[in-house]
């Protein structure tokens, strides 16, 4: 079986926002710091760093994770989706962004990428959900600045949003 | 906040995972989710020499009932359990636990056996695998044993898994006709870590209380029949015997008061839902 040795810096390709990229992580990198050192991408942002704070959140094969939590050798092939890749055409935010630019749900902002990449998973597989639901996956994350009220409006009008444009982008 | 180095291997099978733990022992670390592991790692409180992926090893990606248990195997993860749709009918105390597990976003990751080899005294699934009377199933290069819950937990953060072994499956007694079930948990917020975790099981001849979270792990009392004064009295001698610690989170003491007060309501709601 194959074995990524400690000190050698190892491939690794994933499908980042719907494109390949490639870049090199010993096996102890952690997805977080590969995405922002190797592959530049920092619109993924880095808190705690053992899990508690959300920031990092990224969705791995369509599913909202953390990525400090996530070695880089495991995303290896797999699809990894970032705050980067929710706009759409022309930069056109998605209903889930627009809603927090409505509602001021960021003030300096450091939160509000894991916060959209959780809230963008669960609104795709319960778009019925209410208030409470939304607060309990809120309750991933930590904002230092906004006491909360602003992001959960956000996210409850783009649940209500995106139920009544089916065909919308979360 | 960055793990030590180490080597990586993603196991294919679980003959390949046995093989590297025969070879490496404690030196070697399995990753299933990596939701308590890699926290470990960036904390450096752990540097393994090899970590074993084995969230890829297809084999043990299943929920299956056999016979009077429902199996689970090591990669399914927290999320994957609570999807699954027979979850309320075959194990209702883990369809009540499962929502108090970490967040939604480590619930994606985060595997049910991973929860029970970690075996942190606050988290919910040794906990449920105690008052049910689970066992886990071991694997190593010497063959497979299964241990009940009682036998496997230890203590804080350990377990009777031997270095080479792998828990390749956790195994919950499926619901049993005439049992009510309920879990309650205090922490700060939702998500935390449960300053003190309770789950009943109750008979239509008694009831079992299982607590988290104050003694170093998984404490289960069988309380019989008792009711008034005298479960009073019963959960206050229990509190006591469990021990507990003075922690930020809270003191010893309001631990025993936590299972003092909601003893009494876990109770009366598993009593309540007996079917």
């Amino acid at each position: 079986m194959p074995v990524l040795k400690a000190r050698e810096r190892h491939p690794i390709t994933i499908t980042l926002n719907g494109r390949p990229a490639s870049g090199y992580a010993e096996p102890r990198m952690l997805l977080s710091d590969f995405l922002r050192q190797e592959l530049g991408a920092t619109g993924t942002h880095v808190g705690c760093e053992h899990g508690v704070c959300g920031a990092c959140t990224v969705r791995i094969d369509g599913k909202a994770v953390r990525s400090c939590l996530t070695l880089a050798v495991h995303a290896d092939g797999r699809r990894v989706d970032t705050v980067e890749g929710l706009a759409g055409e022309g930069n056109k935010l998605s209903v889930l962004q627009e809603a927090f630019r409505r509602h001021h749900a960021l003030q300096c902002g450091y939160c509000t990428a894991g916060i959209l990449m959780s809230l963008a998973h669960y609104l795709e597989i319960n778009p019925q959900a209410g208030e409470e639901q939304l607060r309990k996956v809120i309750g991933g994350h930590l904002c230092r600045c906004t006491g909360y009220t602003q992001i959960v409006e956000a996210a409850v009008e783009a649940a209500e949003m995106l139920r009544l444009n089916k065909s919308a982008k979360v | 906040m960055k793990p030590a180095a180490f080597d990586y291997i993603r196991a294919a099978s679980v003959e390949e995972a046995v093989e590297v733990l025969a070879k490496f022992g404690a030196r070697a670390r399995l990753m299933a989710g990596g939701q308590s592991l890699m926290a470990l790692l960036n904390f450096r409180l752990v540097e393994p020499e090899v970590v074993v992926d084995i969230s890829s090893i297809g084999s043990l990606n299943s929920i299956r009932i056999d016979g009077e248990s429902v199996e689970i195997g090591a990669s399914v993860t927290q999320s994957e359990l609570l999807d699954w749709p027979r979850l309320k009918e075959e194990l209702p105390l883990l369809a009540l636990a499962l929502p108090w597990i970490g967040h939604f976003q480590t619930r994606n990751r985060g595997t049910i056996c991973g929860s029970i080899a970690h075996s942190d005294p606050s988290s919910e699934l040794p906990l449920c695998l105690a008052i049910l009377g689970g066992e886990v199933e071991l694997r190593s290069a010497q063959g497979t044993r299964r241990l009940k819950a009682s036998a496997f937990q230890t203590g804080m953060l350990s377990t009777a898994k031997a270095p080479d072994e792998i828990v390749v499956a956790a195994r919950f007694p499926r619901r049993r006709p005439g049992e009510g079930y309920a879990f309650r948990e205090i922490a700060r917020r939702h998500g935390d870590f449960a300053i003190v975790a309770l789950a009943a099981r109750a008979t239509a001849g008694g009831v079992l209380l299982g607590v988290g979270g104050v003694a170093d792990r998984p404490a289960v009392r069988d309380l019989g029949g008792t009711g008034g004064a005298a479960l009073g009295a019963a959960l206050n001698a229990f509190a006591w015997e469990m021990g507990g610690n003075d922690d930020i989170h809270a003191t010893a003491s309001y631990r025993r008061e936590l299972v003092r007060r909601l003893g009494p309501k876990v109770i009366e709601e598993a009593q309540a839902c007996l079917s």
